[in-house]
């Protein structure tokens, strides 16, 4: 069994789906914070059977949350401070993402506007559907995100 | 400052009172002949398309008010690479509202977020074209008298036909429709549609045949197979010629039956069915033009 040992302070992103936790490594950028990054694939599971863990040594409010809640909203989020876990943050689906995925519409004006934000909106909750706020097409989370 | 980007925008108490106003205006049209003295309108189409951007001018005019505009983008600062936001930024100094057509979905709301004048989609590629849906629930209303209690049959291309999926939606919010979508099964109206009529627990039917339906009908919504939605040529030249509406087929209707169609008409329509009274299209062309000037007026907050 391997050890990782315990963060002083940052945030631990447990119940990744097994196999994904690179891919949310990228999404939320941490390639790009000048942190200490764990990235534990495969872990043993009682609930999932195998699963990945991330632990950041940062400030949680690097973390953006609404990104996750997109990415997977049953990906349960540590707040560490002083070794101990302090709160646990539940997570949503965002009503609204900015600048996290790209349509993939032809016909949509962000194919050809500079400086046009990619925005989705969810636009039903139960069955996790978001569209482009300029042309509605559809995205499907499943095809692209850390879900299981 | 209200814009126009999507039929439901209004709702179903705004339209009424819209669809007042342009009753009012094609019972008195000199009433409103100097309504809009000093105001210009400014016509951005992107993309060719004589009828609608012809129908908001001549609402312009009818006002009193004046146009400005390019009719492709081919002459238009765009073909220098100009943005929709900078365009917009600049027309709002000269213009007091506008009509945009863009081949690309979502424009005209760009161009709304940066305006300082109120912005109508005069369509945006295979997405919304509000001012015809508005324009189809005017003659419906004018020509039937009501907004509910009807079986419509759409028929032709449903899965591409941007008009269809906007007149749907926006019918939706009236009681006691029912739906017959009449296609190939090539250009089946979208699943997102009939799943969202089964959620909302209305009835539709679809067909192959037209002479199946054509007996219960009381308004057919004909629509042309568009060349430009085909990415296989093949595909097209198949199933363009899929429906004719033809007198023998108009002699199963209903007495009262009112056939719509947004245009241009290709072979969809012989035109020996141009003669029969039920035959409602170009009337719907007259009302086209009562809703935008109904609609010019209400944007800027005249009447």
């Amino acid at each position: 069994m391997l050890n990782v040992g315990k963060i002083e302070e940052g945030f631990v992103l447990d119940h990744i789906c097994a196999g994904k936790s690179m891919e949310i490594y990228y999404q939320l950028g941490l390639d790009k914070l000048d942190c200490t990054v764990a990235i534990i694939k495969n872990a043993k599971s009682g609930k999932m059977l195998r699963k990945d863990i991330l632990k950041v040594e940062c400030d949680i409010d690097m973390l953006n949350l609404d990104v996750l809640g997109f990415i997977d909203h049953n990906i349960t989020v540590n707040v560490i401070k002083n070794g101990c876990i302090v709160d646990k943050r539940k997570l949503e689906l965002p009503k609204e993402i900015r600048n996290v995925l790209r349509c993939h519409n032809p016909r949509c004006i962000t194919s050809i506007e500079q400086g046009l934000p990619d925005i989705f909106v969810l636009s039903d909750e139960k069955n996790e559907i978001y569209r482009c706020r300029y042309c509605e097409e559809r995205y499907t989370p499943t095809s692209h995100t850390g879900r299981c | 400052m209200r814009h126009l980007m999507s039929p439901l925008d209004f709702s179903v108490e705004e339209l009424d009172q819209l669809f007042d106003l342009a009753h009012d205006i094609e019972e008195n049209p000199a009433k409103y002949s100097g309504k809009c003295t000093g105001k210009k309108l400014a016509t951005l189409f992107y993309e060719p398309s004589t009828r609608t951007r012809l129908s908001f001018e001549t609402a312009m005019l009818n006002l009193g008010g004046n146009v400005i505009g390019f009719a492709d983008a081919a002459s238009s600062s765009v073909s220098k690479g100009e943005s929709v936001s900078d365009t917009i930024r600049v027309i709002s100094c000269f213009a007091d509202i506008c009509a945009m057509r863009h081949p690309k979905e979502g424009a005209p709301m760009v161009a709304a977020s940066h305006s300082s004048i109120p912005v109508i989609n005069a369509g945006d590629g295979g997405h919304q074209h509000p001012t015809q849906t508005l324009t189809d629930l005017l003659t419906i209303r004018s020509l039937k008298g009501r907004l509910s209690g009807f079986t419509i049959g759409l028929c032709g291309d449903l899965k591409f036909g941007r008009t269809v999926h906007s007149l749907i939606n926006a019918l939706l919010r009236y009681s006691d429709i029912r739906f017959i979508f009449i296609s190939p099964v090539e250009l089946r109206v979208p699943d997102y549609i009939t799943d969202n009529l089964r959620k909302l627990g209305i009835p539709y039917q679809e067909v192959i045949k037209l002479e199946e339906c054509m007996g219960s009908l009381d308004l057919l919504y004909m629509t042309r197979v568009q060349k430009e939605r085909f990415f296989n040529e093949e595909d097209y030249v198949r199933l363009k010629d899929f429906y004719i509406l033809d007198p023998a087929k108009m002699s199963l209707a209903k007495p009262d039956m009112l056939v719509l169609h947004p245009l241009p008409r290709v072979n969809e329509i012989s035109v020996e069915v141009d003669q029969d009274p039920r035959a409602v299209y170009f009337k719907q062309v007259q009302y086209g033009v009562y809703i935008r000037m109904a609609l010019i007026l209400r944007l800027l907050e005249i009447a």
